[in-house]
């Protein structure tokens, strides 16, 4: 055994834990250069970790629905709103409230959608979602979802990251700081866009904010480099680039025995990883070596940008050990604006794009044994308004941006399934019953995959800094 | 010691029971109930939420939520209703303590109701430890310690390092060689490696003021401006984009010039801040000054619907204060936006009174980002203002009213009356048009078309031309009632373009026809601002023709005058094509071509109808007005100032536009300022006036509570903080951690000084040194500290792996601007010019995908595809892929300092990147075209291009072997060898080019060459 590379191993990890040798305090690092044993262990920053306590749920899919579905056409069925649907909004529900467009007194919409009861346990699911209710059992549903924000980015960034200003990390970077990654030859927390455009929140959706960037979200492309420059440039093959590594790594060998620094061997490492990603992320992208009956159960089609090939991604992502998969689907904001974006017409065609997909995703997760270990969840980034928008004296039915009530669903993962949770109020205005805040779901998430959500913490610019902030409590009722 | 001070009062606390008839005694009755029951929690060393009982000052304030003691009014005072139980809650709580007995809550009402008297003699001087803190101090400049090796020390700075080393008995680290120092101090205070010339320089310079040489050169070089406004602007948050949403961009650049200017010319640092915060403020403050103010208009603008701008201004002033306190300060002042700093001393009415400095600025997060000025750069200014001075003399000109004018216009008149009487209008032989429309003779000898209007069409006529001379046409648009809009075009609304005119002529039948040369066209002044002229006639642009800029439904004429008149015939013919390619259907639908011999074509003006009208009257018959404007068509549109007017429009047409930038602007009424409870927007409290924190240095008397001030209070020589925190700071670039390792909080809960007599001694230095930031870098860059080598012994990996002792030279990765500016620089490929709007160098496909945004990444041409990286575009919600990899922040926030991470996207980046293989190919043609040349000699070569030092026998052999290999796969396979040298190059064998371009691209991922 060479010890002083074994040496060199171990005060890389110290680094590495401590933010790379920076913003860590002194009497945690005292700690660590207490435990040798544990130090040795990697110089990766993405080798699993242990979580605080055992954990319910080894990996996320988490599938945000950019712009954000209605609950009340999809999840939450207020019989009440129907029948006064087109009367005036009473006073006591507009006073002191704001909202993106909404101006004077608006009407009442009713769903102009029919629901269903499903399951043993009895969800009530919009028509809209004929293939979700299939696997009605497996899920849970939250209908008292409220949220701070009522502007796309920031209700965005809110959700991702506790804050709802950008720059802080994102939930996923929480995750692969506090948790590693099981598969050390795929980014540890993976980004899918579909619908034509990466949401509102742009990049700062993934970002690592004040983490280390190796935790950032990697966005996997549908198009051009699957990983951005994870291609050899044109004329080198593999070969080459083999060559070409053998000879970089024997002079950073010179280097390492003349200077002694850690980071020169993690650097070796790091390339060495690198080469192992330009195999395994193409051989990831590949969906078409699926068997045609997967393809038709997600309605994929290999080389398009969409929600169904990014869904089989995902599930490819986790049996392949990456601990968050984050896919974004743009085309939500059904305001009744136009006609591209009502609820009568265009709310079922992205419902009939998004459904199948959806529901495969919680199938094939269960037939293959891996729903258990991976937590879904779908969500938008907050609720729509009970009353119709009425833009500009539009015509088309739709529903504005809405803090106070929305609807999420989540499957496996230690969650409790066949259960309706929380409830809002008759006419689906505020959340009145069991209500999750958004930094209450967040520290569910985290305390499923093992994680306490206020020990979590990362110190930046003096402060100790959590994905909650200062809030959040894990929802008891929803765990399984 | 604070024990000791409660044991005699907790004696008399107990010993001491109020007297009745006489007024309550504070200090002898009231204050020992406090100190028994609340200084536990409300004291010298806490404050919880805010309040502090054992000054009276303080105590009288209240807490963050108010005032707790109203003098006088007992049954309101929160102290009263607490202790006794009465209140919402019990103080001291469950668990501090028991709760007071009915006599002290007799006592205390009393007091609260005989006035609350608090006499300052009666005040608790305890300190806390917070208040003691070494930060607070003002910093003493210490004398130079002892040392073992005084002539190992170059200068001060030594003296403390080496005496910190002596009392851990551990030596310095030999001097780096000279090629490894040269590199590491270019890189680090230029931000680019070496020239092969400044090494050779170096190398040969024996002086013993060799490495000085070097360190003067380089902070003489403009990229010493360059490198260190980098980390400037991540404190900035400096960006291109307002960054929310559709992330719109924002014009700002100028103000990431004016830093890398404002340190090139090393304005003073306290200057450097006041110009920065305030410099709208100062007295004739100039256009740089005004410009300086751009830092804080960084904060973001929220343009999604619905937003409350107030809100978000209310966030965008937060963000000022917590970046100031950051910047300037080093504390984290940010937790005081919701609470009472839990370990530093600062409340929260501190932050919402600094606050108030900053709360009264023009900027109401409006989506144009106003308030913006117009900056030119100091070239542009200088340009513009010539150009704007012409502009001036020459409208002075053409307005003039002069005896010459009146001369001019008076033969005007004549000459266009001669002309009117001249023209004969053509009589049509035939008419056709290309595209299927029908041409009718009108009476008038007009043509009018009609049938089946074509997107674009050409018409022929064929016309008799009058005998004798012609040297003139002219072309009349007429309108007409049964077109669209009355005409005179056939598009939707009456307009036509005429793209093209072609001329010939017959002398007599069946003769070959001759083509006519055009000379000149005018046109009526509907044609727009633009000059018509024949070349819009004459060339194949269907964009570029005669137009009547929209004045649709009145009649317009052109007229062109031959390059030779034409001498016709009797039985002469005209073919006339009109060719209307514009399309939308802007094509003629009634005109008339008319011809004369006009003995002056440069004379005659083409007339509006408003014109044909007044010239048809004597003038007898013109009233004032009317023939004022004639006299104004003749000046505007009239021959005799056709020279001045076309040299106008020219001027207006490429005078540059000047750059607008977001500044600071203060208001003149100021706005109301409330501390808001808990920190939410919305749940103000009390109102506030503007002052610094309580803990630290007092504002001069008098000074008018307003941003400047607190600007001139930040720099004054009596804070404690600004100058160790500045310091410390340019320290932790060059080591890669600052004396303080918590370079962002000096407070309590930050790491201690490694070296604390050596920051003090620094933060003196540069204070007495007029706040040069040069000087503090001259200072560190000629230390024997920053001289020493690397190399890191086991023992001191053991005993320091942090090297907080500093026995041995910075080894850091470089960031992410300097990895770019290296690998351009290395290769040959960078270019040097400063300054200007941000650029876009390549980047892959597909990053920019933003909604409800439109905006797309316009790769740039030329040398701004290599520019340096502080120059490339950066929008915070897309920013710049591998400069994000390599941990540059995206720039929303203020960011101290960057984290230093090793990834495989890094790798990946370095490997694959488009640039970094373009320079990889350039690196590759320079080793290449070395004559002559080894293999060993052209890796020697590219290492010392890279890394400025020759490698050694197993280096040199690691990459010759890899040349070999690969010039032997490649010349087998000549399609990837082309491919890999990014095309054929002239002259150049492509196997070995693609060789040397693997190596080359090894080069530029040493482990030593993307590290200092």
């Amino acid at each position: 055994m060479d010890l002083k590379l074994e040496y060199l191993k171990a005060t890389t990890r110290r680094q590495f834990l401590g933010g790379c040798g920076v913003g860590f305090g002194a009497a945690a690092l005292t700690a660590l250069l207490d435990q040798p044993a544990q130090a040795a262990e990697s110089t990766n920053p993405l080798a699993p970790k242990a979580s605080h306590f055992p954990a319910r749920a080894k990996h996320v899919i988490y599938l945000h629905m950019a712009g954000s579905p209605s609950q009340l056409d999809l999840f939450d069925y207020k019989p009440k709103l129907v029948e006064l649907n087109g009367q005036k909004c009473p006073d006591e529900l507009l006073k002191n409230e704001r909202f993106a467009f909404i101006k004077g007194v608006p009407t009442m919409l009713g769903t102009p959608h029919k629901f269903t009861k499903h399951g043993a346990s009895g969800a009530e699911i919009s028509n809209l979602l004929p293939h979700l209710s299939e696997v009605a059992d497996d899920l849970c549903i939250v209908r008292s979802m409220v949220t701070d924000q009522f502007n796309h980015a920031p209700a965005q960034v809110f959700l991702n990251t506790g804050f709802a200003r950008p720059g802080r990390p994102s939930m996923g970077s929480w995750l692969t700081y506090g948790l590693g990654s099981e598969n050390q030859d795929l980014p540890g927390f993976a980004v899918l866009v579909s619908g034509g455009k990466t949401p509102d929140g742009g990049a700062s959706l993934w970002g690592s904010g004040f983490l280390p960037s190796v935790y950032q979200g990697v966005q996997f492309r549908a198009q051009g480099e699957p990983v951005l420059y994870v291609s050899n440039p044109n004329g080198m093959d593999s070969a080459t680039r083999r060559r070409s590594l053998d000879a970089l790594k024997s002079l950073n060998q010179l280097q390492l025995e003349t200077f002694g620094d850690p980071e020169t061997l993690t650097r070796i490492e790091q390339y060495e990883m690198a080469y192992r990603m330009q195999t395994s992320v193409p051989e990831l992208m590949r969906i078409d070596d699926e068997p045609a009956h997967i393809h038709a159960l997600y309605g994929t089609k290999p080389g398009e940008m969409s929600l169904a090939n990014n869904c089989l991604l995902a599930r490819r992502l986790v049996e392949r050990g990456v601990r968050f998969v984050h896919l974004y689907d743009w085309g939500w904001d059904h305001h009744g604006a136009g006609k591209g974006n009502d609820i009568v017409e265009a709310l079922p065609e992205k419902c009939k794009e998004t459904d199948k997909p959806i529901a495969a995703l919680v199938r094939d997760l269960k037939q293959r044994g891996l729903l258990d270990s991976t937590l879904v969840v779908f969500s938008g980034e907050f609720g729509r308004t009970p009353m119709n928008e009425a833009r500009n004296g539009s015509t088309f039915l739709g529903r504005d941006h809405h803090p106070h009530a929305f609807t999420l669903w989540m499957a496996g993962g230690g969650i409790r399934a066949g259960y309706t949770h929380g409830a809002t109020d008759e006419l689906g205005y505020r959340a009145v019953e069991d209500k999750v805040h958004v930094h209450d779901l967040q520290a569910t998430i985290l305390h499923l995959l093992g994680l306490d959500h206020t020990k979590l913490t990362h110190k930046f610019q003096g402060r100790q800094y959590r994905l909650t902030d200062v809030h959040g409590n894990v929802v008891e009722k929803l765990l399984g | 010691m604070r024990t000791a001070l409660l044991v005699p009062l907790l004696f008399l606390a107990t010993s001491a029971p109020a007297r009745a008839g006489e007024p309550v005694d504070f200090a002898r009755e009231v204050l020992p109930i406090f100190a028994a029951k609340c200084h536990r929690c409300h004291g010298p060393d806490k404050h919880e939420g805010g309040l502090q009982l054992h000054r009276g000052a303080d105590a009288l304030r209240g807490g963050d939520s108010g005032a707790v003691i109203l003098p006088g009014k007992s049954a309101e005072s929160v102290l009263r209703q607490y202790v006794s139980g009465e209140g919402d809650n019990l103080m001291p709580p469950d668990g501090e303590g028991d709760p007071l007995s009915a006599e002290q809550v007799a006592v205390i009402t009393r007091w609260i109701d005989e006035g609350a008297a608090w006499p300052v003699a009666a005040d608790v001087q305890t300190k806390s430890a917070a208040e003691n803190h070494w930060a607070y101090q003002r910093p003493v400049r210490p004398e130079l310690p002892a040392v073992s090796r005084p002539d190992w020390c170059r200068n001060e700075i030594d003296y403390f390092v080496l005496a910190r080393l002596d009392a851990e008995s551990l030596a310095p680290a030999p001097e780096a060689d000279k090629a490894r120092w040269i590199r590491r101090v270019s890189l680090d205070l230029t931000g680019l490696p070496p020239s092969r010339d400044e090494v050779a320089a170096f190398l040969v310079d024996a002086s013993s003021t060799a490495h000085e040489t070097v360190v003067d050169r380089l902070l003489a070089s403009p990229a010493y401006g360059e490198r260190w406004a980098r980390p400037w602007l991540d404190l900035a948050r400096y960006a291109d984009t307002q960054g929310y949403e559709k992330d719109n961009r924002r014009s700002i650049w100028r103000y990431r010039d004016w830093v890398i200017e404002a340190l090139n010319r090393d304005l003073p640092f306290d200057q450097f801040t006041i110009e920065q915060l305030a410099g709208d403020m100062l007295p004739n403050a100039t256009l740089e000054q005004k410009i300086a103010t751009g830092l804080h208009r960084n904060t973001m603008t929220n343009t999604e619907g619905g937003t409350d701008n107030e809100e978000f201004r209310y966030e965008a002033v937060v963000d000022r204060v917590n970046t100031t306190m950051t910047i300037w300060q080093g504390t984290t002042f940010m937790c005081c936006q919701c609470h009472t700093h839990k370990y530093d001393p600062f409340t929260q009415r501190d932050y919402w009174q600094t606050y108030a400095f900053l709360n009264s600025t023009a900027d109401t997060d409006l989506d144009d980002d106003a308030p913006f000025i117009e900056a030119p750069p100091p070239d542009l200014a200088a340009k513009r203002a010539t150009m704007i001075a012409e502009e001036t003399l020459l409208e002075g000109l053409l307005n003039a009213d002069t005896p010459a004018f009146d001369a001019a216009f008076v033969a005007w008149e004549a000459a266009q009356q001669a002309a009117i009487a001249a023209w004969q209008p053509l009589e049509t032989v035939t008419a056709t048009s290309e595209a299927g429309a029908t041409l009718n003779v009108q009476e008038d000898r007009s043509l009018l078309a009609s049938g089946d209007a074509a997107d674009k069409d050409n018409y022929r006529v064929v016309a008799k031309l009058p005998p004798g001379r012609v040297s003139a046409l002219r072309i009349e648009a007429i309108s007409d009632a049964t077109l669209p809009g009355n005409g005179p075009g056939r598009a939707e609304k009456g307009n036509f373009v005429l793209s093209g005119l072609r001329l010939e002529w017959i002398n007599q039948e069946g003769a070959t026809p001759r083509a006519v040369t055009l000379a000149a066209a005018v046109a009526d002044p509907a044609h727009g601002d633009q000059p018509f002229s024949v070349e819009q006639l004459t060339d194949d642009d269907p964009n570029s023709g005669w137009a009547i800029g929209g004045e649709v439904g009145t009649g317009h004429e052109a007229i062109i005058t031959f390059a030779e008149p034409i001498t016709a015939g009797p039985g002469a013919q005209l073919v006339v094509k009109l060719e209307q390619q514009n399309g939308n259907k802007n094509v003629l639908g009634r005109f008339r071509i008319s011809a004369a011999d006009l003995p002056d074509p440069a004379a005659v003006s083409p007339l509006s109808t408003t014109a044909h009208g007044l010239l048809a009257r004597p003038v007898a018959e013109r009233s004032p007005e009317e023939q004022a404007q004639l006299r104004d068509y003749f000046r505007r549109f009239g021959p005799h100032f056709s020279a001045i007017r076309a040299r106008l429009a020219e001027l207006r047409r490429t005078l540059p536009p000047s750059p607008i930038t977001l500044v600071m602007q203060e208001l003149e009424s100021s706005r109301a300022t409330h501390v808001h409870v808990r920190g939410a927007y919305l749940t103000k409290g009390e109102e506030v006036q503007p002052a610094p924190p309580a803990i630290l240095n007092p504002l001069p008397p008098d000074a008018p509570l307003n941003r400047l001030t607190f600007a001139r209070w930040l720099v004054s020589p009596e804070n404690p903080l600004t100058a160790r925190v500045t310091v410390n700071r340019i320290w932790e670039q060059y080591f890669g951690q600052g004396l303080v390792a918590t370079s962002e909080d000096f407070g309590t809960q930050g790491e201690p000084p490694s070296h604390p007599e050596l920051l003090d001694w620094l933060a003196t230095e540069f204070i007495a040194r007029g706040w040069s930031l040069k000087q503090v870098h001259r200072l560190i860059a000629t230390s024997a500290t920053y001289r020493q080598e690397a190399r890191v012994t086991p023992e001191l990996a053991e005993r320091d792996p942090r090297n907080r002792l500093l026995a041995r030279g910075p080894r850091i990765r470089l960031e992410a601007e300097t990895l770019r500016d290296q690998a351009l620089a290395v290769s040959g490929l960078l270019s040097r010019k400063m300054y200007g709007p941000s650029v876009m160098p390549p980047q892959p496909e597909g990053v920019w995908q933003v909604v409800y945004s439109g905006d797309q990444w316009i790769t740039s041409q030329g040398e701004d595809k290599y520019r340096r990286g502080i120059y490339t575009f950066w929008r915070r919600t897309s920013p710049y892929p591998s400069m994000i990899t390599f941990d540059a922040p995206s720039r929303e926030f203020c960011v101290d300092r960057r984290t230093r991470s090793n990834t495989p996207l890094q790798a990946l980046t370095l490997l694959n990147d488009a640039v970094y293989i373009e320079a990889a190919q350039s690196l590759a043609k320079r080793m290449l075209s070395q004559a002559d040349a080894t293999p060993a000699q052209r890796v020697a070569f590219g290492f010392m291009a890279c890394l400025a030092r020759e490698p050694n026998e197993q280096e040199s052999q690691s990459l010759v072997t890899l040349y070999e290999s690969e010039l032997s796969h490649f010349t087998k396979e000549p399609a990837a060898a082309t491919a890999m040298c990014g095309g054929v190059v002239e002259g150049v064998d492509s196997a070995q080019l693609a060789a040397w371009t693997v190596v080359a691209n090894v080069l530029l991922n040493l482990d030593e060459m993307v590290t200092k």
